[in-house]
């Protein structure tokens, strides 16, 4: 074996110009995979934080129930009845027991956060211009720890929403709208015609363009007023799981447990998450292709060197190498060649990552992004390597076989 | 009486292209242990198709061929190749020589292959047989760059190098100078005589052959003459 080795080494550093475009084409089928594995996967991560950043992964509410038995039917439910275009009650809208249910579940090992809220839709009125658009009050604190919005603040602060002034965190894009600042005021209305005068603390920006431009926060008590509810009224509460994995299964549990409609991300997101099977798919596709192209070039190549090398095997076999040693000498050539080309290739992508990763994008206010995503997830790396030197040996292992099949013979007789 | 070393019984190959017809016809002799025997003929006649028969490279022949006491025919190419590194050094028609290695490395590979001495005592022993040869002072040039007469000496050198039982070539000296014809020839007989190594070569050159101990004449395929020593 050491022998093989020695023989094949030395073999390729006699070929070496020969060795080295084998090699490159390893290198550049692994490293366009991890380019573009490492780009693909920083956008699906970034679409999947931006949807996370927002999102609950459980969210428990009171959901409008359409199909209620009529009334007729309760009172004559012997009879035949015949509801047309049945309309829903006017129900409270909110969870009636909310408090309970966020104090329940905040002694849920598996749970990270819970936050109760509501939310209601308001105008916001700058000048005559009026503003369509949402407010909600939570519990600052808690909102905080599950979606992180201290980070997301552009301007002003959150402290200020801890205690119920009637202050509120507008979203950037709103805030442009209204040409508002830190300590401006703002008049809302309401739907039902409440109107209130609201000082603007803080600026947020989530790097949503639908979500900067309509939404704001504000203390719980505070939207209560508005809404004029009593100081219970709540009509959502949200859910962050240690593992986001346990969602549904939890939503199930909470639903069946609480009597509300409690729905997990992955309900709510479907349409998102088909996209990403797609996008993984498209990638791994286009990355087979690149590792696949790479290995026929290692095979052309390592069958052209064997077509070269045939007096040599002719020799060696004469001088008592057997088949299976001629086969060793080429597979340890061709392994040698999938090796350095692929943690080359693993360099290159490196190159090509960081590379993609420094250049400038501008999404405007849409998505708040400065530089391409790129994911630096050493999986992908362990994934090139293994692939580029199974590629390789199974590449070389046809030629290898050959080159162990030739006849000595057919090639001394000259 | 001598041993027998290598037995060829009624041997017959046929050649299918471009039509079929017999090379060897039923080709039966033996060679004692230290013998040193030409096979001299006509161009065309057979020789190196017998050589190669007997190198146990080609299996494809009708007979029986046996070494050593040991019958090769029908053994498989694996146990053949392994017999071959032990006990048979080859002299190819063409002198070939690996290109990318030295010379001492081409001298050294049959040795590293068999395994029996350590890396050190191989380049002393490739050393030694190459300067039986006048060549140790090109030992570490690369093979591609000598000459056609230098490469045939160094593939004698590497056919010694497993002291093997049996030294065949085809036509050894073909290459070679008068001088070094000469100088190969009394390696070869040395070999013989000394070591009692077998020689068997094929050769054009009528004074190596009659200097040798016994002449195989071919003649189309048959032998003609060769049963008893000179
Ligand atoms: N592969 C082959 N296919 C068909 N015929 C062949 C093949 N190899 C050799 N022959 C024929 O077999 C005969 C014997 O060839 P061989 O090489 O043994 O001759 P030789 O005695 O060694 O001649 P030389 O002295 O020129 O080397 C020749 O007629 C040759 O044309
Ligand atoms: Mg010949």
């Amino acid at each position: 074996m050491k022998l093989a080795f020695q023989i094949a080494i030395t073999q390729l550093l006699a070929k070496l110009s020969q060795t080295i475009v084998a090699m490159l084409g390893v290198t550049f089928g692994i490293g366009m995979f991890i380019g573009m594995i490492s780009l693909m996967k920083g956008l699906n991560g970034f679409t999947d934080d931006l949807a996370m950043a927002t999102t609950p992964h459980i969210r428990i509410y009171n959901d409008v129930k359409l199909e209620r038995t009529p009334l007729l039917e309760e009172i004559f439910p012997n009879q035949m009845n015949l509801v047309h275009h049945q309309k829903p009650k006017n129900e409270r809208k909110d969870l009636k027991n909310g408090f309970q249910i966020v104090n329940y579940i905040k002694n849920d090992p598996r749970v990270l956060g819970v936050s109760p809220q509501l939310s209601t839709q308001v105008f916001y009125n700058y000048g005559v211009v009026q503003l369509n658009g949402t407010i909600s009050g939570v519990d600052i604190l808690q909102e905080d720890k599950m979606f992180d919005l201290q980070g997301k603040i552009k301007a002003g602060g959150l402290q200020e929403l801890i205690p119920p002034n009637d202050c509120i965190l507008i979203g950037k894009g709103l805030a442009k709208k209204l040409n508002a600042k830190v300590g401006d005021r703002v008049t809302i209305t309401t739907p039902q015609g409440y109107t209130m005068k609201l000082k603007v603390v803080g600026i947020f920006q989530m790097g949503i363009g639908a979500i900067d431009d309509i939404k704001s926060y504000a203390n719980i008590a505070t939207v209560q007023k508005i809404m004029q509810k009593d100081s219970r009224f709540i009509t959502e509460v949200s859910v962050k799981m240690k593992n986001i994995k346990e969602s549904g299964v939890v939503a199930k549990e909470y639903s069946k447990l609480f009597d509300y409609k409690a729905e997990d991300w992955e309900t709510a997101n479907a349409t998102i998450l088909v996209g990403k099977v797609f996008r993984d798919i498209l990638t791994f596709a286009v990355s087979f292709t690149l590792l696949v192209v790479a290995g026929f070039g290692i095979y052309n190549i390592l069958n052209m060197t064997i077509y070269n090398k045939m007096k040599d095997i002719a020799i060696l076999k004469a001088t008592g190498f057997t088949s299976g040693d001629v086969v060793r000498i080429f597979m340890v050539q061709s392994i040698l060649i999938g090796l350095v080309g692929s943690v080359a290739g693993l360099l290159m992508g490196f190159g090509l990552a960081s590379w993609l990763a420094s250049i400038p994008v501008d999404f405007g206010d849409a998505f708040s992004l400065t530089r391409l995503p790129v994911s630096f997830d050493p999986t992908y790396y362990y994934i090139g390597v293994i692939f580029g030197i199974t590629t390789t040996a199974l590449a070389g292992y046809l030629p290898s076989r050959k080159a162990g099949k030739i006849d000595p013979i057919q090639i001394l007789r000259g | 009486m001598k041993e027998v070393v290598l037995k060829a019984d009624k041997l017959n190959k046929y050649f299918y292209e471009p039509t079929k017809f017999q090379v060897l016809k039923n080709i039966s002799f033996e060679v004692k242990k230290g013998e040193f025997v030409s096979i001299v003929g006509k161009s065309g006649c057979g020789k190196s198709t017998l050589l190669y028969l007997l190198s146990t490279m080609d299996t494809d022949y009708e007979g029986t061929i046996s070494m050593t006491g040991e019958k090769l025919t029908g053994k498989s190419k694996n146990d053949l190749a392994k017999f071959r590194n032990e006990h048979i050094g080859f002299v190819f028609q063409f002198h070939y020589l690996l290109p990318e290695f030295t010379v001492l490395q081409n001298v050294m590979i049959p040795a590293l292959k068999l395994g029996k001495f350590s890396k050190k005592e191989i380049e002393e022993q490739a050393l030694a047989k190459l300067a039986l040869l006048g060549m140790e002072e090109h030992a570490h040039k690369l093979s591609s760059r000598l000459s056609g007469g230098q490469q045939q000496r160094v593939a004698i050198a590497r056919a010694l190098i497993n002291n093997p039982t049996i030294i065949m070539g085809d036509e050894p000296t073909g290459n070679l100078d008068k001088k070094n014809t000469q100088n190969v020839f009394e390696i070869l007989k040395n070999l013989s005589q000394t070591y009692h190594q077998t020689i068997i070569a094929v050769t054009h050159d009528t004074d190596f052959a009659q200097n040798s101990d016994r002449i195989i004449e071919m003649s189309d395929g048959e032998i003609i003459n060769g049963e008893s020593a000179k």
